[in-house]
């Protein structure tokens, strides 16, 4: 891996467009990360976290600014080109797993490496490889409805594994899941984090899944509010519950206001 | 990505939907099967109706007495109802048409034939020899009758396949004498069967003798029913048409403007209009056919169309993992084409089974040409393409972000 950061951001915006109306979600958000960090964005909804993720995860280009990844500018991109980006340096975890049904944990695992057309042999290697990582090798043949929803998430997380990302991006990872299983899934991004240097990009609103990460950002109104480095657990609960009774604040002046 | 990558991906996700696929493809099936066993029956009627005229001789001149068309205010004279064409007609023919290398008469009449305690009714046909040369009829045992049997009006008959089943069950019938209307004959020869006419006459339910026979012990007629000509060629019989009519017209002293008492056609005549009416037939139930097909496709879209929508979070997830819009486009198209193709090969297998059917059940000969599976396949694959693109395209043009959210 080369050095410098993964992911530059220098002044990005986005404005959506709703018929007539122009919606700004990001206005100039700065942004560098170093690699192996594991980081969590905070915010309300309509904060500008998701576009900022969308963004990251090269589904969408912003309207201004530039972003770098590994020292490419990857937001003047065609689509085709995006997708390729996708493929091989981003890795999705989402809320709701989003496995295709009626297939087995295996074939889902391998779906990203059937656009970077890897021979058969390799995928199926990659495939029982990532699985063994998070532990499902024996349930390789399980369809998703086989599965418990913490198992399907680490199916998720195997199948944005295989290509061997830069980036993971996961957004709100344990939403639909019970606070056990959660710990569960947290604690395998954490070791893929520890063990692979893999950087770690989640969206969150619990704070203790946020005390995961090691850097703690807050969003508000498309910019980013706070931006703290944490050294462990315990100071990145501390963190979150500052920048929480803060936004309450700032939300009660506003009120009275 | 490649193709055949492309291929896996949209089998899997066909695999994956089985009960969809298969009722997607149901309209493709039918259409094609439709298709295919309408035309084999077409082809086998267009099929029988040319093997029928090749078995009457293909430079056959068919002079029959009655004329061609209805007199107006007049009494029509039908099929051998008018009594002026004779042997003497014939002979003339035969010296003053050099287009025509022979003749053959024909005189209907009919009755009850017994052997035994056998009997059955029939129509009797006198003739010459030159007849069966004329139609093209082979002898299945013994002999025809010749020119002295003729000249002598002897009793001999040849019989049809038919009428010999009936009369000889489990007998030899050749040296049998057999009694028709009360009169005894020997019989002869047994004809080989030629089956029915395209209109359904049983050509085999047929007794022959000689035409002198017949006029003089059975119908006490002077006349003949019909000519069976023969010209050198199958391109000369339409100028020996008309040498006939003129012989024909000066020996009846029909004038100018005065309406023929007889009526020539040519074997010619007779194909081609035959083969118009197949052919029209086969063009009929293949349209009628086609439009199940186009039904099926119309199918195939709508099915796509919805799947569309109800996978747009896989389309969705197919994106984020690095699926370009050409991968989806294809995928979807792809699916589409292996639906058709799938249901395109079934259709065919349906049709020949039904055509099987067909002909086993109703006796319609059947004939499933090779030009029309060879198309039923590749408007299959067309109806894939045409009536997947815009399903793909639609699914190739979703926004990653949108889908994803999609509940």
């Amino acid at each position: 891996m080369q050095n410098g950061p993964v992911i530059q951001l220098e002044e990005v915006h986005k404005v959506y467009h709703m018929g007539e109306v122009e919606i700004p979600a990001l206005q100039g958000v700065s942004l560098s990360v170093q690699p192996g960090e594991m980081i969590a964005i905070m915010g309300a909804s309509g904060s500008g976290k998701s576009t900022l993720m969308n963004l990251l995860g090269c589904l969408d280009h912003p309207t201004a600014g530039r972003y770098l990844l590994e020292g490419r500018d990857v937001a003047s991109l065609s689509s085709v080109e995006r997708a390729h980006i996708r493929n091989r340096k981003i890795g999705f975890v989402f809320q709701q797993f989003n496995l295709l049904a009626r297939t087995s944990a295996l074939e889902n695992v391998e779906l990203p490496t059937l656009y970077a057309a890897l021979p058969a042999e390799e995928r199926h290697q990659r495939a029982q490889a990532v699985l063994r990582l998070v532990g499902l090798e024996e349930r390789a043949h399980h369809q998703p409805s086989q599965l418990s929803g913490g198992q399907q998430q680490r199916v998720a997380i195997a199948r944005a594994l295989i290509n061997n990302p830069s980036i993971l991006l996961a957004d709100e990872p344990t939403g639909n899941l019970d606070s056990r299983t959660s710990v569960e899934i947290m604690n395998l991004l954490e070791r893929l984090n520890h063990e692979r240097k893999l950087l770690v990009v989640l969206v969150t609103h619990e704070p203790n899944i946020a005390a995961y990460a090691r850097r703690i950002l807050f969003m508000r109104d498309g910019l980013i509010l706070h931006d703290y480095p944490v050294r462990d657990r315990h100071q990145a609960l501390e963190a979150v519950h500052q920048i929480m009774t803060e936004a309450a604040e700032v939300e009660v002046a506003e009120a009275r206001e | 990505m490649d193709l055949g990558m492309v291929i896996r991906i949209a089998l899997r996700a066909l695999a994956r939907n089985k009960m969809r696929s298969t009722l997607t493809m149901l309209g493709i099936v039918i259409g094609v099967s439709a298709v295919i066993a309408m035309v084999a029956v077409g082809q086998g009627a267009e099929n029988q109706v040319q093997e029928q005229i090749k078995s009457f001789g293909t430079n056959t001149v068919f002079v029959s007495s009655g004329s061609p068309s209805r007199r107006r205010g007049g009494v029509r004279h039908g099929f051998g109802s008018v009594k002026t064409l004779k042997i003497a007609d014939m002979e003339a023919i035969e010296r003053e048409v050099p287009l025509i290398t022979q003749c053959a008469p024909g005189a209907n009449s009919s009755g009850q034939v017994i052997f035994r305690n056998q009997n059955w009714f029939t129509r009797l046909m006198g003739t010459t020899e030159n007849y069966f040369i004329v139609r093209n009829w082979p002898l299945l045992a013994g002999s025809l009758f010749g020119d002295e049997a003729v000249r002598s009006a002897q009793n001999v008959a040849v019989l049809g396949t038919t009428v010999a089943d009936i009369l000889f069950p489990d007998e030899d019938p050749i040296g049998q004498t057999i009694r028709i209307k009360e009169q005894p004959f020997q019989v002869i020869g047994v004809l080989a069967p030629k089956g029915q006419t395209s209109w359904g006459n049983d050509q085999d339910d047929r007794i022959f003798m000689p035409y002198t026979t017949l006029q003089k012990k059975i119908s006490g007629q002077d006349w003949v029913n019909f000519l069976s000509c023969t010209a050198v060629s199958r391109e000369a019989s339409l100028a020996a048409q008309t040498q006939i009519e003129a012989v024909l017209r000066e020996r009846h002293r029909i004038g100018p403007g005065a309406e023929d008492d007889f009526q020539v056609r040519t074997q010619f005549e007779f194909a081609e209009l035959a083969e118009q009416t197949s052919q029209v037939m086969t063009m009929l139930l293949g349209s009628i056919a086609s439009i199940s097909l186009l039904v099926g496709g119309i199918g195939i879209m709508n099915i796509m169309l919805v799947s569309v929508t109800e996978r747009t979070r896989e389309i969705g997830v197919r994106m984020a993992v690095g699926a370009t819009e050409m991968d989806i486009r294809r995928q979807f198209l792809v699916e589409a084409v292996t639906l058709a193709l799938l249901g395109g090969t079934l259709g065919i297998m349906l049709g020949a089974g039904a055509s099987g059917l067909i002909s086993g059940f109703l006796g319609w000969p059947v004939l499933i040409s090779t030009r029309a599976v060879v198309v039923a396949v590749l408007f299959s694959a067309t109806i894939g393409i045409f009536f997947g693109y815009y399903p793909a395209h639609k699914a190739a043009r979703l926004d990653p972000i949108e889908a994803l959210r999609y509940e």
